[in-house]
């Protein structure tokens, strides 16, 4: 998985709440068999309109997503955020995220940021001023740009610790052998008791 | 031991690991997997030269992209027939129990754990599907996840996961004729939001909950997601040991008996605290149908679209005046009445045996309206055949409904079946998003009687009418 440390890009915003994952990548499109190549089709029936947020021209090139709360709700397709990170995003802000959505940004380096809703508010009007450019700070925890722009934010410490190191989930618990077979002999004594 | 919530016993029989501060290691007695969320999975065990760890604790169909006609005929689309034989191969080389698209067990995952009896009360359940929440109705701790923990769960037949918080739904009173489980979780959602349960498993109790059959508990259990809870649970009872006993995966004898004691264990106890209470009183409960682009977007069928003036929030009033763009209303137009084009009796919510009874029972003797198509998709092969044993399969038949083989269908919209632009659609699945059951589609989610005496009045109608 690629680290997560510290990233400077342009953010493009999408003020809408309950932004659910059917959106972000259309079931026709899940029936690949591989993990990339999802980005040309994100958001794929919204952006056929004109006046979609990420068809803006301050939006182009944006590595930064500023979005309502709740995003990511609905189906638990992972590929909602390989859509997102190979269409060029590194970061999603909001001020509240689904679960499994959560989860699945963080393991693909995707760093998912929950700022207070006033927060996010502000950078929606200061995107409103034209090209907004963030800076997103996971060894300190901050969110920092224009006009003084400063916000902290938390973040589990076992996440941060993946996201930082890039580290590999399965090879960490593969660690845990000796208690996962332990666990196991009792656990299957107890279907056959 | 302090009292515990039902979930705390499921959650710490399952730790293998913990460190303080830290997320937990759970252990994973149900591994279920299908077509379309399992391939990265396995090419990526593959690439790292790992192997599944408990095929034995693994159980996979085809659900998601399966056509639903005619079973003798290869899937005519290429990219969902290389998508099937991707699982095949992946579960023939794993040696995972696996039922095939010609496979009388065949069927959406949701309605095939339970049936085999998979699914039982205490384990830990998980799916790369978000409907995976069906299963806590057994008293299970089930939940959906991501691709990369399928692969996790596959690796190692563990999961890490942060400990969630409680919240206790209390169901009060008794519902009317013509109002259930899915008028229940649909007045929910719209009580607390589609968000309104993130970070939360939902235990659903009440009288209302114990007086349900397992099929209406299921129905509740697999729309906690559509409320953001990671999960939904019901604590068991006569009710769920009766339904389970004789199933396929069952103990059988005295295992059986001492099986069902630890089970009557798996229960809230007194004193036990959530961390939020919701109570609803169902006898007050009109049925209840979605005007909108999410599920809690949702109205009794006695009102009228909403106005998004009528909203507190600027972020409400601009969601909800696109989502009436999208579904081509005015505010103030009753709900009762609008015309539907198309009715969907399927989905992992409502196409079980009960529920095409119930709308079984609507159709009985009366036709559906000659302008609307409707189509019945049994939740699985063995829910059509008992059907078909008991002659549900002529009912619809004979009012015009199409009968078909199981799969997700137009719950998703991943297969053929899928709505025009601009078509309307009265169906018992789960999700109203824009351009779930087909892009342009207008999805009026509700249950399957509202579904079947929509189909014969061609609108939205009380279905109270039709009993």
């Amino acid at each position: 998985m690629q680290p997560f440390r510290v990233h400077s890009g342009r953010a493009a915003v999408l003020p809408r709440a309950n932004v659910d994952t059917d959106q972000i990548i259309p079931k026709q499109f899940l029936k690949r068999i591989e993990r990339s190549g999802f980005g040309e089709f994100l958001f794929h029936d919204w952006r056929k309109r004109p006046d979609f947020e990420l068809n803006r021209p301050e939006s182009t090139g944006a590595t930064i997503l500023v979005a309502g709360e709740n995003f990511g709700c609905g189906s638990s397709r992972e590929h909602a955020p390989w859509a997102l990170a190979d269409y060029g995003f590194r970061a999603i802000i909001a001020p509240s995220f689904a679960d499994i959505f959560h989860g699945n940004c963080c393991q693909n380096g995707l760093l998912p940021v929950t700022l207070t809703p006033n927060e996010v508010e502000r950078l929606f009007s200061l995107a409103g001023n034209g090209p907004l450019a963030l800076r997103v700070d996971l060894e300190q925890c901050e969110v920092t740009g224009p006009e003084g722009f400063h916000a902290g934010f938390t973040m589990d410490a076992y996440r941060r610790a993946m996201l930082l190191e890039g580290l590999d989930e399965i090879g960490r618990t593969l660690k845990l052998e000796a208690s996962i077979a332990a666990y196991e002999r009792q656990r299957d004594m107890e279907d056959v008791a | 031991m302090p009292p515990r919530t039902l979930f705390e016993k499921v959650w710490a029989a399952h730790v293998v690991h913990e460190e303080p501060g830290g997320p937990a290691l759970l252990y994973v007695d149900l591994h279920l997997v299908h077509e379309v969320t399992s391939p990265q999975a396995f090419e990526g065990l593959r690439l790292a030269g790992r192997t599944v760890r408990r095929p034995d604790r693994t159980l996979a169909t085809v659900d998601h992209n399966v056509p639903t006609g005619d079973r003798s005929l290869p899937i005519a689309d290429p990219i969902s027939a290389t998508q099937v034989r991707t699982l095949v191969e992946n579960v023939r080389d794993a040696g995972i129990r696996f039922y095939d698209l010609g496979s009388a067990e065949q069927g959406i995952v949701h309605v095939i754990g339970p049936e085999l009896g998979a699914t039982q009360p205490g384990m830990t359940i998980v799916c790369g599907d978000s409907h995976t929440s069906t299963h806590g109705a057994f008293g299970a701790l089930a939940f959906g996840i991501g691709t990369s923990e399928v692969e996790h769960v596959l690796a190692t037949q563990c999961l890490v996961q942060s400990r969630p918080k409680t919240m206790a739904v209390l169901f009060k009173g008794r519902h009317a004729a013509g109002v259930g489980a899915k008028d229940m979780i649909l007045a929910l959602i719209g009580r607390i939001g589609t968000g309104g349960a993130a970070g939360f498993v939902i235990e659903y109790a009440g009288a209302a909950i114990r007086e349900l059959s397992m099929e209406g508990r299921m129905t509740i259990c697999n729309m906690s997601i559509e409320a953001g809870a990671r999960a939904g649970m019901v604590a068991p009872d006569e009710t769920t040991f009766a339904w389970l006993r004789g199933r396929p995966d069952v103990p059988v004898g005295d295992r059986w008996d001492a099986t069902v004691g630890r089970w009557r264990a798996l229960r809230s106890d007194d004193g036990a605290t959530f961390d939020r209470t919701v109570e609803i009183d169902v006898s007050q409960l009109a049925p209840q149908v979605t005007w909108g682009t999410n599920p809690g977007m949702v109205a009794d069928i006695t009102a009228t679209v909403p106005a998004p003036d009528a909203f507190d929030s600027a972020a409400d009033r601009q969601a909800v005046a696109r989502a009436l763009d999208y579904m081509g209303l005015a505010a103030g137009t009753p709900l009762e009445g609008l015309k539907v084009d198309r009715v969907f009796i399927g989905s992992c919510t409502n196409a079980r045996l009960e529920d095409l009874r119930a709308a079984a029972a609507v159709l009985r003797g009366r036709r559906v309206a000659s302008d609307v198509r409707a189509m019945v998709v049994p939740g699985s092969q063995r829910v059509k055949a008992a059907a078909e044993a008991e002659g549900l399969d002529r009912v619809f038949s004979e009012a015009g409904f199409e009968w078909r083989n199981s799969g997700c269908s137009m719950c998703l919209g991943m297969n053929e079946e899928i709505l025009g632009e601009g078509e309307r659609c009265a169906s018992t699945s789960n999700r109203n998003f824009e351009g779930r059951q087909g892009r342009g589609g207008r999805t009026h989610l509700l249950s399957p009687v509202m579904a079947a005496a929509a189909a014969v009045e061609g609108r939205l109608v009380d279905a109270r009418a039709f009993l």
